[in-house]
């Protein structure tokens, strides 16, 4: 009594003979599944995440800083068209001194009402509580800083507010939406030991503030059908005459835009790559399956000589595709879903949300699985429809030999240039042009995917050269509270350490070209700037002229200007003019978008006295816990920024985050790349094993006639390399270009390391197959192989 | 007289291979009867294997006509050929031909499943004395019990002919001899008709008829007036 069908037990019998191979194009399969599934995955799971974390925690719409202003102003805000709700508040920057820590820190400190959460960027409370009414001492920090400092409820720190030090107790560690990335005065990465969030009562920061029934920052939220220009046009209106700056939405602020940018990495991280390893895997089990059918062309032949029908030849194999796609899709979606609760959690972790929502994605494993499952069929249809035209009889004999060319005169043949195997290899792969094509296509594949999950950590690389090295060489940057003369750089020059100080001036503006408009800062600096460098887009510093704007090339090419336009900017500092600006230079930076000018020309043209917002010096290391001291007693900075710390930062956090992401990519291009070259070995060795064992009955020993069938493998793997870099460039060139941003960006940098590790592991999965097909040659007793035909 | 299986009227077919073109059978006529033994016989490339693989609805003749039963046999598709080995044809192979992940059990069942009448695997195991050794794949048998396996598999279905290429081509002469006697067993008891390739002259004396090929043609028809038994052959 047999239970399954004799071609289902075959089915089963074959799979398990094959395992091997069927394993490798199941890892293939799943290789391509995977990608997409952890890309879209925790993307999805991320935003989702983040939408339910802004919508908890009333996440506002609209932001504005003003130096003073009456909290009655509140009542008319609240009434422009389009408000829901409105949120005053105190906010101000200030040096924190905290036991046992010698470097200066800055406390971005907001006020809490007395009845405990605000309406809009509610706090979560991770530990603690919030402060109870009436104690001014008390503080919320956010988590990262208070983990930094090991900090718990009851711990003190000091801060020096208003240039009154005061002793402070943290009663509650929480997180807001708000400060998701928070970064301190002057830096670039956020650095949570240096830079904290306090809350503290409202009551206590106006009397030291002198801000009492007053307020310095206000946030709005929106109702859904506002116009968010419109509401920020007549904030701003109201704001004017409280010395209030330019009102921004979520796009400008920081949190937000940077999370935003992160996301936006992750997405054009996951629309670029994934497709393309899912469509390399769908191209390789395609190939692959169309000649492991090939193979079975006589036992096809044999089940029609039976009088199986087409349609159930078919399908017999066809099944076997189906579960060796179900394995991969199996394998590829499990593999996913793992990494990408990995990647969510790594994201939640990094970005410190206080939950984090995973979405399932049936749709994307569904599409994953029918892609998957489609290019498979499609592969052993179209070998399956040409053993089928055959008739049995010619099916069930080996196919007739090609007819092979000879391919250099007869002469290099008699002076015995090339040895007899090297002919067999040359004429083996120009007598199956296709089939060599085809190899080659899927190894230079393998290579360029490679290339594209390789590439972005010498890119990282290159990022952190021009911009720590090149361009930014100062050691710290101090910040000041407010705008101060330039005579406050003399100040700081005398300060212990200092070997040189630079003036750094910032103002906000509207950059404008027709319709397209950016908020960003213009810097001032001195033309012969040696710490705060501009480098331009060939590298080179460059000193600024004398009048003019210089321009991110970036932004340059969001606003389609180019050196010699005229660029219109509204100045949202001081008088609030516009002017008309022309384009001097385009600079190569990498983080932010920006203008730059000569510091003097800046000043005449905020018709002010020269002056600064901070001040880039270079330290003398061995002076360096003296300076932090003399800052640390300095009322008007706000803080500083420490270059070498920002590199670290920037290291440990994004740099690993992308370095992470493409390590996945790495680890999943290299088992596609190794499951295509086995297979091409595995098949090359079915395909020829009447030929090599005619070999080894001529006298041929197992290691010649394996140099024969690995010197093929050989050059078609040397062949596909060439391409192979040229693809991996393309590819890593549409990744680059998706993945820059205004916030962040870098120069494509492939470099040759690149290009020979890339190469270097393809040729190490091909040393792989050799030595798996090494160890069948030696198992077969390929002389058998002469006497039956089965 | 029998009933009339095959009659071929002006058979003819043309290989082309590369530049050349090979004429395999020429304008071959022929009558082959219900019950009958007939071995073929004759060089390589003499045109056999050609007839046989039209016979067997496996390959096409260029022209001429094929009947079988009455039936027209050329001019058939490919999914009328395909019923007309599902329920009429037999085949044993010079290089057996089994699926070699399949047991012996299971390469007879995979013909059964597809058989209107079928005997049960075991039972067209047990008519070539294999039955023992029926869940053995076939790298554990012998030549011999391969090409038997590849037998039973062929009358299983209970054809009303069985075509066998060469069937001992591959076999010493002690168990060639077993297989043939399996044949011609079949032969006496369900009366199937048996056309069998050979190179091996000494096997035509257990054929009713002999037909003699050369260069596409018949050259000569031997009728044995007494059929010898298998177990009287030497080679």
């Amino acid at each position: 009594m047999i239970l399954m069908r004799a071609l289902d037990i075959k089915l089963f019998r074959d799979l398990v003979r094959l395992w091997a191979q069927a394993l490798a194009i199941a890892l293939v399969i799943a290789g391509g599944v995977s990608t997409v599934v952890l890309a879209v995955g925790s993307l999805r799971s991320l935003e989702e995440t983040r939408i339910a974390y802004y919508e908890r925690h009333q996440f506002a719409d609209i932001f504005a800083l003003v130096r003073r202003a009456p909290k009655t102003l509140l009542t008319q805000i609240a009434e422009i068209p389009g408000v829901a709700a409105v949120q005053g508040r105190i906010a101000k920057l200030a040096l924190l001194d905290i036991p046992q820590f010698r470097e200066p820190a800055t406390g971005q400190f907001i006020s809490l009402r007395e009845d405990g959460q605000p309406a809009l960027n509610r706090l979560y409370i991770r530990l603690g509580r919030m402060p109870e009414p009436g104690r001014g001492d008390e503080v919320v920090v956010t988590e990262g800083f208070a983990k930094a400092h090991a900090f718990k409820p009851g711990s003190h720190f000091a801060a020096i507010l208003n240039g009154r030090k005061r002793d402070l107790v943290v009663v509650g560690i929480a997180l807001s939406p708000e400060f998701i990335y928070a970064i301190g005065p002057g830096d670039r990465m956020p650095d949570e030991r240096r830079f904290a969030i306090v809350w503290m009562s409202e009551k206590a920061l106006a009397s030291v503030y002198d801000l009492d029934g007053a307020f310095s920052s206000v946030t709005l939220k929106l109702m859904r059908d506002a116009s968010e220009g419109e509401v920020i046009k007549r904030l701003d209106a109201l704001l004017d005459r409280y010395g209030g700056q330019a009102a921004y939405g979520r796009k400008d602020q920081t949190s937000h835009a940077f999370l935003e940018h992160g996301l936006d990495m992750l997405r054009n991280m996951s629309r670029t790559l994934p497709p393309i390893f899912l469509l390399v895997a769908a191209f390789l089990i395609n190939v692959t399956l169309s000649r492991i059918v090939a193979l079975e062309r006589e036992q096809i032949g044999l089940l029609k000589a039976l009088g199986y029908r087409n349609a159930a030849v078919a399908w017999h194999y066809i099944k076997f595709i189906i579960v060796i796609v179900t394995i991969g899709v199996v394998i590829g979606s499990a593999a996913g879903t793992w990494l990408g609760t990995f990647v969510t959690e790594m994201y939640g972790d990094f970005y410190r949300f206080p939950f984090l929502v995973f979405v399932q994605s049936p749709d994307v494993y569904v599409a994953a699985a029918a892609l998957s499952l489609a290019a498979a069929i499609v592969g052993a249809v179209r070998a399956l429809r040409d053993i089928m035209r055959l008739p049995p009889a010619v099916a069930m004999q080996p196919p007739a030999p090609p007819r092979f060319r000879r391919l250099l005169p007869a002469t290099f043949a008699v002076r015995n240039v090339l040895s007899q195997p090297a002919v067999m290899m040359v004429r083996n792969i120009s007598g199956h042009p296709i089939r060599a094509l085809f190899t080659i296509a899927g190894m230079s594949l393998a290579t360029g995917i490679l290339i594209a999950s390789l590439f972005l950590n010498g890119t990282m690389e290159a990022l952190i050269d021009v911009t720590y090295f090149m361009s930014d060489r100062q050691d710290a940057t101090v910040s000041f509270v407010e705008r101060r003369p330039l005579k406050a750089v003399n100040q700081i020059a005398r300060l212990p350490g200092i070997l040189a100080a630079e003036p750094f001036r910032e103002v906000p503006v509207r950059i404008r070209n027709g319709n397209i408009e950016r908020r960003i800062m213009i810097s001032g600096r001195p033309p012969d700037a040696d710490l705060n460098r501009i480098i331009d887009t060939d590298l080179h510093p460059v000193e600024l002229p004398g009048a003019g704007l210089a321009l991110s090339s970036w932004l340059a090419q969001i606003l389609g200007t180019q050196v010699g336009d005229f660029v219109e900017i509204d100045l949202l500092e001081g008088q609030r003019r516009t002017v008309s600006l022309p384009v001097t230079a385009l600079v190569e930076d990498y983080f932010g978008i920006q203008g730059m000018m000569h510091f003097d020309a800046l000043a005449r043209l905020m018709r002010e006295a020269p002056a600064v917002n901070s001040v880039s010096v270079s330290l003398d290391a061995n002076e360096r816990d003296r300076f932090y001291d003399a800052i640390k007693s300095m009322p008007t900075v706000s803080g500083v920024a420490l270059q070498r710390v920002s590199l670290a930062n920037f290291r440990d956090a994004l740099a690993v985050l992308v370095t992470t992401m493409a390590n996945i990519y790495i680890g999943l291009a290299a088992v596609i790349a190794f499951g295509v070259v086995y297979n091409s070995a595995r098949i090359s060795l079915s395909e020829r094993a009447r030929e090599l064992a005619s070999l080894r009955v001529l006298g041929f020993t197992r290691g010649e006639v394996l140099r024969i069938l690995l010197l093929e493998l050989a050059v078609l793997t040397l062949l596909a390399q060439p391409p192979g870099w040229v693809i991996g460039y393309g590819l890593a060139w549409t990744l680059q270009t998706k993945m820059a941003g205004e916030l962040m960006r870098s120069r494509l940098v492939v470099e040759h390391s690149t290009y020979v590790l890339a190469s270097a592991m393809v040729i190490a999965a091909a040393l792989f197959s050799a030595l798996v097909v090494r160890r069948r040659i030696n198992q077969l007793d390929l002389v058998t192989v002469l006497k039956t035909r089965d | 007289m029998a009933d009339l299986v095959f009659s071929a009227r002006a058979l003819t077919k043309t290989y082309t291979s590369g530049e050349t073109q090979v004429l395999a059978l020429r304008a071959l006529d022929l009558e082959i009867f219900a019950g009958e033994v007939v071995v073929l016989l004759g060089p390589s490339g003499s045109g056999k294997s050609t007839l046989l693989n039209i016979m067997g609805g496996l390959d096409h003749a260029t022209s001429g006509q094929l009947f079988f039963k009455g039936q027209e046999l050329t001019n058939l598709d490919d999914r009328g050929l395909t019923a007309y080995r599902r329920q009429h044809v037999g085949f044993v192979f010079q290089f057996y031909n089994l699926i070699p992940s399949l047991t012996a059990y299971e390469n007879v069942a995979l013909v059964t499943e597809i058989s209107d009448h079928p005997m049960r695997p075991d039972e067209a195991l047990a008519l070539v004395g294999l039955k023992p050794r029926m869940h053995h794949f076939p790298a554990q048998l012998s030549g011999g019990e391969q090409q038997r396996v590849a037998i039973a598999r062929a009358i299983a279905k209970r054809p009303e002919v069985l075509l066998c290429d060469e069937p001992t081509g591959a076999l010493d002469s002690k168990t060639g001899i077993r297989v043939i006697e399996a044949l011609l067993g079949i032969n006496a008891q369900l009366g199937t008709t048996v056309l069998i390739i050979t190179h091996n002259a000494s096997i035509q004396d257990v054929a009713d008829r002999v037909l003699f090929f050369a260069d596409g043609q018949i050259s000569r028809i031997h009728r044995n007036e007494a059929r010898r038994a298998a177990a009287e052959l030497v080679w």
